[in-house]
This record gives C-alpha cells, structure tokens and sequence, in this order.
C-alpha cells in the first residue's frame, strides 16, 4: 500500500527531518545542566519518534507486519536491558548499545545494495553510494565487534589483554582487505564471486568481514583502564557509521544525527587521553608500560619501613575534627560497589557541619563520567562532586581526603618525576591536603604498573581493607559518636 | 540531493555538535553518550525504509536484522539516560 502521506509534496518530508535535526540539537543543548538534562533527553527521543514516525508514514512499506514485529521485538529487548540493568553494569550496557548502531548501518547499507541491485542492475549502483556504503560497512562492522570485544571485557567475560608480536602487522593486512573489498565494490559491484551469487553483492559482505575481524583485533590489545577512551572512540564510530549511511540513502536526518554523535563521541575521545596526557594512537596501538616500567622490587624498597596504617577509629577521630573533607574515588569504588556507604559518610558529615566535597578524576572508573553516575545512583547531590581543575586549587585548604578504590589519577610522580610513565598526566594533588587516608586493599600497583610515592609520604595513611567494608565501617564508627 | 549538499550538512554539523558537546559538563558525560548512542539509532530511518520496502527476501531479512538493532539501541539509549538523569536531577545544596 502506499505510504498516508504519500500525497504530499517531497519538500514536507525534508522539512519533518529538518525539525527532528533541530530537536536533536536542543536536546543536547539542555543536556549543558543537570537540572535541564532530563527535560532534553525528552525532547531528543521526541524527534526520534517524529523522525521515524514519518518515514513509516510515508514510505510504500511493502510488509508492514514484518515492520512491526521488528520494532516490538527491538523495543522490548532495549526496555528490558534498561529497566534491569545494574549501575555498576553500566558501562559495559553502554558499549554493546554502542555495537548496535554500528550493527544496524552494516545491515541497512548492505540491504540497500542488494535491493538497487534487485531492481535495477548492477549500473544503478553509482560510485556515490557504493563508495559510501563501503566506508559505512567498514565502520560498522568494526564499531560492531569492537564494541562486543569491550562490553566482553568489562563484564569480565573477556580476559587481559592479549598482545603478540607482529599484531599491527596483523590489522594493517585486514584493513588492507576491506580497503580492497571497498574498491571492488566500487569500480565492479556484483563480481568478486560467482555470478549466481552476484545479486548477494559478495564484495560488500567481504569487506565487512575484514572489518569485523579488524575490529576484534583493535580491542583486544588494549587494558582495563584504557576503556574510556576505547568506549568514547566507539561512540563516535558509531555516529560516523549512522551519517556515512546518511549519504548512501541520501537522508539529511541520518548525515546531522549521525555527525553530532561522531562529535560527541571524538570530544570525549580528546577529553579521555588529554586526562592521561597520551595521544590517541598511543592508547589504540601503544600498550601501556611497554618500556619496562619498574619490578616489583622498586616498589618494595619504596614503600619499605615508609607506610603508615591507620584503623577506622582513627581515621574517625580525624573527621572530628575536620571543618572540610574531599573524598577521592576510584575504580576501586565501583568494583567494591562502595558508593552507597561513601555517599552515607559524605552525608553524616555534612549533617555535621563539615564541608564535603568529592574529586573526580576524567578518567576514574571505565567509561567517561562513570563515578558521577555511581554517586548519583547512590543520592550524592551533582553539586558536591567537582572536576580535577576545580577540585585542585582547593585541596591546600582541606583537612582531610579520603581517597577510595584510587591509585594513579593521585600519584605525585606525574608531577615530580619526568621519568615516569605518567609524567604529565593531570593528577589530583591529594597530598596538599592536611592528612590523606588512602582506603586500598594492598599496596599493589595501579594499571599503570608503576609504585605510587604518595603512599610514603608523611601526612599519609594507609587504611587497608576492601572500599565498601571500610567505609562501612567507618560510618558507623562515625554515627557511633554522634 | 548532490553530494555536496550532503557533505554541507556533515560539516555544518560537525560544527554545531562541537560546539553544543564542549558545554556539557563532565558530570553528565555517562548519560550524554547513552543519549548519543540513542540518536545515533536514528540509522532506524534507514532500517525502516529497507526493512519495509525490500524488493527481495534477502533485503528483507537483512532490513528486519537492522530494525531490531536499531530498535534496541534508540528504545535502551534513551531510557537508561533517562533513567540516570532523573538521579542527578535531584540534589543541589543551594
């Protein structure tokens, strides 16, 4: 049947994807302020529903059951993953959504050259689209199995990193590849194969083939801590996927949409290695501490005879005291699923009068903004939690910071010692504060590899013990005397 | 529409989605990119467009494929920022 609307002019449909585009656009607008975030994500799925509400409207959909049953099977499916989720999954739910997107432009560019082929022939394919649809499955298809790879290592079904020699040899051949396949598709669609299967446009799905393999074998090198960066690049790889497919079907909608989430994802991209002082192709293709980086034994000499342990009661009688505290989280925090006890302490003190405040580091915890949304979760206002330029001028002022679940985004070496791996990189300068409680479970090295100084110095202490049990603790030690 | 109007729209965008992403602040950096992961579901258009209209049983099936995905990433993108958004909308000490 035809599509309602069919029988007004074309300039209406433009003008309906032109007033999606600009929905989108305020969406993220408001998105600048908590208070106003909420009311934007609104408006942006409002254009999404008026986006794709319109196109089922106007088009021929020649099965519109099998239409339906798609929508309903992927809607429930998004619901359910969003309703049951737990925040501490959060960043790993983020990353296969993430493959989705890109999952769905390998599908809908590959179904699009086979239909043009089907009803036309191979000369309807112009360099245009084909060229487009290339590139799209290309991105696609890595942003799909990148993104798999990623979810699979931060819930932990993935293991290490796995790095051998030879590997970007390994990746420059399968890029090589899809490139080959890409060119093929464009200069001859529907050869490459035999002829009985030149309606499958062979190339097409051997260029995505490349790709995927191409796109496992960009992640699995890289490490934990490194993930933000990772699911950032992904994010926008997959809003490039979206606008590249933009230009095979000619739609204005997929180019503006997909391209604001392309710049979205590449901010934060920049954002995530600027806060580790590294470039991107450094983090992609680096590995961290390849030159060595120190053994074991440095770090025991370092911290030999220099630590001082402190218990809960102790750390207690400090904050007795204290007239402002900051609290320091860290991955640890999330592993340990620490944040409700820590947003209790943060609490019981402000009731108490202390000032509390908490430092977050960009690139604490494996997505970009993770531990703010661990202490959202868990009722800590958004004004209380401060970012690293904020947070470091005030730290000369503070009594007392606790630093959770943290490790090298509070090394000093980064400042001090221009040898060292991270030197450079922006750190919280926890040590300014009057005493610094450092809540770990052993004096074992961060991601980095590398012994952290801080752990030495004089007005440090060490509180051993498992984040959510120590802060346990600590609170009720706190609520015991008052 | 050519090419060039195409490649207009992408730079124009680019642009505007600089400028509008650097103002967010680093606190809503999770909920933004779930929000971005949900427009960038917008390749349902597309989706919608193959799955209904394929000339072939093999577009056809490939448009479903695409539908469902895209269906999952623009329906949970949406609620899971929603979701943590509401949390942050609370609080303000002032």
């Amino acid at each position: 049947m035809p599509g309602l609307l069919a029988g007004l002019p074309d300039s209406v449909l433009s003008l309906v994807y032109l007033v999606a585009g600009v929905l989108f656009i305020h969406g993220l607008r408001e998105m600048t302020h908590p208070r106003t975030a909420t009311r934007g994500n609104v408006i942006s799925s409002a254009g999404m529903a008026l986006a794709v509400g319109v196109t089922v409207l106007w088009f021929d959909i020649l099965s519109p059951l099998v239409l339906a049953a798609a929508l309903l099977v992927g809607g429930a499916i998004g619901a359910w993953l969003a309703v049951t989720v737990e925040t501490t999954e959060m960043p790993q739910l983020v990353g296969l959504f993430n493959g989705f997107g890109g999952g769905a432009s390998v599908l809908v560019a590959g179904a699009e050259l086979v239909d043009l082929f089907a009803t036309a022939d191979a000369s309807a394919l112009s360099v245009d689209v084909t060229a487009a649809a290339a590139i799209a499955g290309i991105i696609g298809a890595v942003t799909f199995w990148g993104s798999l790879v990623a979810a699979g290592k931060l819930h932990g079904v993935i293991g290490d990193p796995v790095r051998y020699t030879g590997e970007h040899a390994v990746k420059v051949v399968f890029l090589a590849l899809a490139i080959a396949g890409g060119a093929f598709l464009v200069t001859q669609p529907g050869v490459f194969g035999p002829a009985a299967l030149a309606g499958w446009i062979p190339s097409y799905w051997f260029l995505v083939l490349a790709a995927s393999i191409l796109g496992v074998l960009l992640v699995v090198p890289i490490g934990g801590a490194d993930m933000p960066v990772v699911i950032a690049l992904l994010n926008a790889y997959s809003g490039l996927a979206a606008a590249t497919t933009g230009f095979v079907l000619d739609n204005s909608v997929l180019i503006i949409a997909g391209t604001l989430v392309g710049a979205s994802g590449m901010i934060l991209t920049v954002i995530m290695c600027r806060s580790m002082n590294r470039s991107l192709t450094n983090v992609l293709f680096g590995g961290f501490g390849d030159d060595g980086g120190s053994s074991g034994d440095d770090m025991a000499d370092i911290y030999e005879g220099n630590i001082t342990s402190t218990s809960p009661e102790e750390v207690e009688m400090l904050l007795e005291t204290a007239e402002r505290v900051v609290i320091v989280p860290g991955y640890g925090m999330a592993v340990g699923q620490a944040q409700h006890a820590v947003a209790e302490l943060a609490e019981l003190l402000e009731a108490n009068g202390v000032e509390v405040e908490f430092g977050i580091h960009p690139v604490a915890g494996r997505m970009p903004g993770h531990m703010n949304v661990l202490l959202a979760e868990a009722d800590v206002p958004y004004d209380w939690m401060k970012e690293l330029e904020e947070i470091n001028p005030t730290f000369s002022q503070t009594d007392v910071v606790i630093v959770t679940g943290a490790n090298d985004v509070v090394n000093p070496s980064a400042n001090e010692d221009s040898s060292s791996p991270i030197a450079g990189m922006p750190v919280l300068e926890v040590w300014e504060a009057g005493t610094v409680i450092v809540n770990k479970r052993s004096l074992s090295p961060g991601f980095s590899g590398i012994p952290n100084p801080l752990f030495t110095r004089d007005n440090t202490y060490m509180l051993f013990g498992d984040a959510k049990e120590s802060m346990q603790t600590l609170v009720n030690e706190y609520k015991a005397n008052h | 529409m050519t090419f060039v109007e195409n490649l207009s729209l992408f730079v124009l965008a680019a642009f505007v989605g600089y400028e509008v992403i650097t103002k967010i602040p680093a606190n809503l950096h999770t909920p933004l990119m779930s929000g971005a992961n949900a427009i960038s579901g917008v390749t349902l258009i597309g989706s919608v467009l193959v799955a209904g209209s394929g000339a072939t049983t093999l577009a056809t099936v490939l448009g479903f494929l695409a539908v469902v995905m895209a269906t999952v990433n623009v329906v949970g993108g949406y609620l899971v920022s929603h979701f943590m958004l509401r949390r942050f909308s609370r609080g303000g000490r002032e």
